[in-house]
């Protein structure tokens, strides 16, 4: 891994994947403040994504690197109309690596292909997001003590849900059961299940989870958004079908956890976040483990 | 004997005649060709009645043979092009376009998303097996199908 960039969870083998998730477990048991002394990380942050950029500066900080980079690329020269691979081009002279967020899908890939240093994608546009699926990943490890043969609720919006589509691609090394609970309009897309069939693993359809819940190891929650909907009366139809409550919660097993990539709207009512199978606020936390991990084994520390 | 004598009527002595054009994708199949930069001979007919296109094109090139990889590329907007190479007035060698594996820098992908339209970026396309056209962007990952399909 060491050198290569990371532009899709699809990069990664499951030893890769594997081997990530030991080092980020690693930095979790003892943080190493000493670590990126004297690296340079840039952040290219071409659409606002707090969230995602702040989890980023922490893991480089905790680890001692330094950061340079913009926010907003409103108040650079990307303003000025600098191409993309000029900004990539010249940003490669003063880091050891570049962590790219950009609207436009393909973008990470094309940095990587232009640039001297390995570059990390934070997400391009409705495209990928690999690193939020290896904390997906950790998560799932460090709640379940194993990867291997869970049972998985993938719930919400399946259909354009880049999270549950590289979260299924990367489950799908561990003999993972998934459930797919969503409305009919927001199905899981038959590239999917084909590739499941191929594998030979099993999934299921439901409209509704309130009947099977009891069997999740792990439910995995998305926004199920109205503009997603051709016909408005529909969305009305379903919009409380896909929010958890936490009397929903009663016959549940005793190792289940809800993830959720966060920021959540409706779809977890909070009155779920008293119990202790609510997980998504440190699934956030695990994030920065994870991203030092990424970062440290690309730079090669690791 | 019939096939050669038609032929011969144009005159190509040495080179390639492409048939079984659609006669809307003529200028295309130029433009994939690359064949205004040509100082060979070239002439072509179009709105030919043929009975598979309804209306076929046709293009003789005087002095050239095509390398396989070149003109496999007009399969995005021929598949059912023919090929004839002529030597001394006669055909010695017939044969089919065949849709490449990877398609480099003539269709644009179809997602004003995709970075490839907004950066001077060669576009790259796998071609999905199967009847119809599709072409799987290697940055966006989006397909563009038959329908939407735009030449460079
Ligand atoms: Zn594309």
């Amino acid at each position: 891994m060491k050198s290569r960039s990371l532009v899709s969870i699809n990069d990664y083998t499951k030893e890769e994947i594997l081997k990530i998730l030991n080092i980020a477990a690693e930095f979790e048991a003892k943080p190493e403040p000493e670590l990126l002394n004297g690296k340079v990380i840039s952040t290219l942050f071409y659409e606002p994504s707090t969230r995602t950029r702040l989890s980023f500066e922490s893991a480089v900080s905790r680890l001692g690197g330094r950061i340079v980079g913009f926010t907003d690329s409103s108040s650079s020269s990307v303003s000025k109309g600098e191409s993309l691979k000029d900004t990539i081009m010249t940003v490669s002279n003063y880091s050891d690596l570049i962590i790219l967020r950009h609207p436009l899908e393909g973008s990470a890939l094309y940095a990587s292909e232009v640039s001297r240093v390995p570059v990390v994608n934070a997400g391009d546009g409705a495209n990928q997001h690999p690193t939020q699926t290896l904390l997906d990943l950790y998560s799932i490890l460090k709640t379940q003590g194993t990867l291997e043969n869970l049972n998985i609720f993938l719930v919400g919006d399946l259909k354009y849900g880049r999270t549950v589509h590289s979260l299924l691609m990367a489950m799908s090394h561990f003999n993972t059961t998934f459930n797919f609970i969503s409305p009919k309009e927001l199905q899981m897309p038959d590239e999917y299940k084909l590739y499941l069939n191929e594998l030979g693993l099993k999934y299921y359809e439901h409209s509704d989870f309130t009947e099977i819940i009891s069997r999740a190891d792990i439910i995995y929650m998305t926004r199920v958004q109205r503009e997603r909907f051709s016909d408005p009366m529909e969305y009305e139809k379903v919009k409380n079908i896909y929010v958890l409550r936490y009397a929903m919660l009663e016959n549940t097993k005793a190792n289940l956890k809800i993830l959720h990539p966060l920021p959540r709207v409706n779809e977890i009512h909070q009155d779920v976040d008293k119990s202790e199978k609510a997980y998504y606020f440190t699934q956030a936390l695990n994030g920065v483990y994870t991203r030092q991990a990424i970062i440290a084994s690309i730079l090669g520390l690791k | 004997m019939r096939d050669v004598k038609q032929l011969s009527v144009s005159g190509i002595k040495n080179g390639t005649v492409i048939d079984h054009i659609p006669a809307k994708n003529l200028f295309k199949v130029i433009s994939i060709l690359g064949l205004e930069k040509f100082d060979n001979r070239i002439t072509f007919g179009t709105n030919l009645e043929s009975k598979k296109l309804g209306r076929k094109a046709i293009i003789k090139v005087a002095g050239k043979t095509f390398v396989d990889d070149d003109v496999n590329r007009i399969a995005l907007v021929a598949p059912e092009a023919k090929l004839n190479i002529i030597n001394n007035y006669k055909v010695v060698e017939k044969y089919n376009v065949e849709v490449p594996k990877e398609i480099i820098g003539i269709a644009r992908c179809v997602n004003p998303k995709c970075i490839t339209n907004h950066e001077q970026i060669i576009t790259r396309f796998t071609v999905i097996p199967g009847n119809e056209i599709a072409l799987k962007c290697r940055y966006c990952e989006k397909i563009t199908d038959q329908e939407h399909l735009n030449i460079r």
